[in-house]
């Protein structure tokens, strides 16, 4: 039998019955990691000894039945702007092509206790700026169902990992899209939780009012049991959220009856590739014959949602990322003529383009005489961007859309131009400035064989309703396994 | 282009960024921003006025604790991530003359 073709939970299953043990799953992912990462490239760090020894610890605390959890002993892939104490996190950057951070986050440490673990750092676009996973200083991530197209991003490592087998479930991080957008460029299913659900101490910030971190896994069932796992009300997070509701797990019903779920007009308009729009209109339907209410709506203000962002996470991301000076880690340049020559030039050399565009545009919006014009305005939108989705809430219980207007797109055919590449965002980012919880689904395959996924959004701590319409549409069956993942075996070699 | 970006501009954006970039890079950046901006100006056509600007969705406040330190000595640790290091410190070029 393969392990890696398992859920996450059907594999802790296993290790909590004795029929497998963590030493033997820890196996089987390094071993489809040595089998498939040649093409894939999802992984920055991989400490093969660290991972034998973290599955012999937790092998002998399954025999000593201290964990007792659905996930004890299940191998976990973690992005790489979330630290991990003396393992290697880089952001996908050279700005920190060495740092070993000191702690760990704090939604890792809550994954630990559960005994999970951790098989290694996934790649991801530079600072998480970016839509296709090829902005890594480390080099681009290819998609498992077709390594010529891009696996989405920024959260582009751990999705394709997930999707061709490299771990069991993976830890993201979302900030306009980057979750759920390279989930559906993959196939799998990728949860953006409600703004302040989960920690982000140890998540290296980019834009601080908007990050979330979220589970990335095979199904909705996973999801929401790593999800149950990670989320915490953590005092190291001033912007943590004390929730009481963190039983996910629970939403697992296949009843959909009389759930409410709207169909914004405005996202399925111009734009919108047409193998997209039927394979998620297809999926509306499922919902409709199992018994949800489909309502249609205008949701307004659609095309504001990507200006907006783009001004408020530069504005973040410029102050945010002026901690890079290379004095207390990361990269310094070699030459310099005093402490601001120094500065200038080990930032300039450790960020990549994109990073540095959007610290640029940042730091000008925030800039005096423009505040008012730019920053001031964005955020304004942003209350009339909630204002507009408070709305639609009122009528319905889930907003059901697009996570993409595409398919994957071929490697280097995104960063050529950048504005080009941010209107491939409009479907997530509204989610991100309105701090709502979003999962993607898949729910198709386009003539190209790639994967299309469907975006369900709720209101804020509406997870639960959320996870059960995705959970009631997966038992219709919609899941399909990438046959990269398959081992030479399976496929009778 | 509506927006065009001086190189007055992009040398006062380097200086509060503390980025130094090449004249290519900076021919480029230049477009890049000016682009981004013509676009971003489509904010104009949205009505604003008496809204109130929303930096955070909930009603967040400070959070406060006590004045007691929780984090362990990782002196050691911490210093092994700079590039430069002197007597347990980290080490920069000379700022005061």
């Amino acid at each position: 039998m393969n392990l890696m073709s398992l859920t996450a939970l059907e594999l802790g299953k296993k290790i909590q019955t004795g029929e497998v043990t963590s030493m033997e799953a820890a196996k089987a992912a390094l071993s489809q990691i040595k089998r498939v990462e040649e093409i894939c490239h999802c992984y920055v760090t991989v400490e093969e000894e660290t991972v034998l020894k973290k599955a012999e610890e937790t092998d002998r605390k399954l025999r000593k039945k201290e964990l007792t959890g659905p996930l004890a002993g299940v191998p976990v892939a973690v992005k790489d702007n979330i630290c991990t104490e003396g393992v290697r996190t880089t952001c996908g950057s050279r700005m920190l092509y060495n740092f070993k951070p000191t702690y760990t986050a704090e939604a890792v440490l809550n994954l630990e206790k559960a005994g999970a673990v951790v098989i290694g750092k996934t790649n991801m676009d530079e600072f998480a700026m970016g839509s296709t996973t090829e902005t890594s200083f480390f080099g681009p991530t290819k998609n498992p169902w077709n390594p010529e197209h891009v696996p989405g991003g920024s959260s582009g490592g751990s999705c394709a990992a997930v999707a061709a087998e490299e771990c069991s479930y993976a830890l993201g991080s979302d900030t306009g899209g980057s979750i759920r957008q390279p989930s559906s460029f993959c196939g799998v299913v990728g949860l953006k939780p409600t703004y302040g659900t989960v920690s982000r101490y140890g998540l290296i910030a980019y834009g601080s009012s908007l990050d979330q971190i979220g589970p990335v896994a095979k199904n909705v069932a996973d999801c929401a049991a790593v999800l149950e796992t990670v989320a915490s009300y953590d005092p190291k997070d001033s912007t943590s959220v004390k929730r009481k509701d963190c039983d996910f797990t629970s939403a697992l019903t296949e009843d959909v009856k009389g759930l409410r779920i709207g169909i914004p007009k405005d996202y399925f308009g111009e734009g919108l590739d047409t193998e997209v729009k039927e394979s998620i209109l297809k999926a509306a339907e499922v919902l409709e014959e199992n018994g949800a209410v489909l309502k249609e709506f205008d949701l307004s203000l659609v095309k504001y949602a990507i200006p907006a962002y783009y001004i408020i996470a530069s504005a973040e991301a410029s102050s945010n990322l002026a901690r890079f000076d290379g004095v207390k880690y990361g990269y310094r340049t070699k030459e310099y003529d005093g402490l601001h020559n120094m500065y200038k030039k080990s930032r300039s050399e450790g960020f990549g383009t994109e990073v540095k565009r959007r610290i640029m545009l940042g730091s000008f919006v925030l800039s005096s005489g423009y505040y008012d014009a730019y920053y001031l305005k964005a955020l304004k939108t942003k209350a009339l961007i909630k204002q507009a989705f408070d709305r639609a809430f009122a009528a319905c219980d889930v907003i059901l859309a697009p996570a993409a207007p595409t398919t994957a797109p071929k490697l280097g055919e995104s960063l050529q131009d950048p504005i080009q590449m941010y209107l491939g965002d409009i479907y997530t980012v509204a989610v991100n400035l309105a701090g709502l919880p979003g999962i993607t689904v898949p729910c198709g395959m386009d003539h190209q064989g790639l994967p299309v996924g469907m975006q369900l959004i709720g209101d804020c701590f509406q997870e639960k309703k959320i996870l059960r319409a995705a959970y009631a549409f997966e038992r219709t069956g919609c899941y399909r396994r990438c046959p990269a993942a398959e081992t030479s075996d399976e496929r009778g070699l | 282009m509506a927006n065009i970006i001086s190189d007055e501009t992009m040398e006062y954006v380097g200086i509060l960024a503390k980025l130094e970039l090449s004249g290519e890079e900076k021919e480029q950046a230049k477009k890049d921003m000016g682009n981004m901006l013509d676009y971003i100006d489509m904010l104009n056509e949205l009505d604003t006025e008496g809204v109130e600007p929303m930096s955070h969705v909930f009603p967040v406040k400070n959070v406060f604790r006590e004045d007691v330190a929780v984090n362990r000595e990782e002196r050691e640790q911490i210093l092994a991530n700079a590039p430069a290091v002197k007597e347990g410190a980290f080490k920069v070029p000379k700022t005061v003359e």
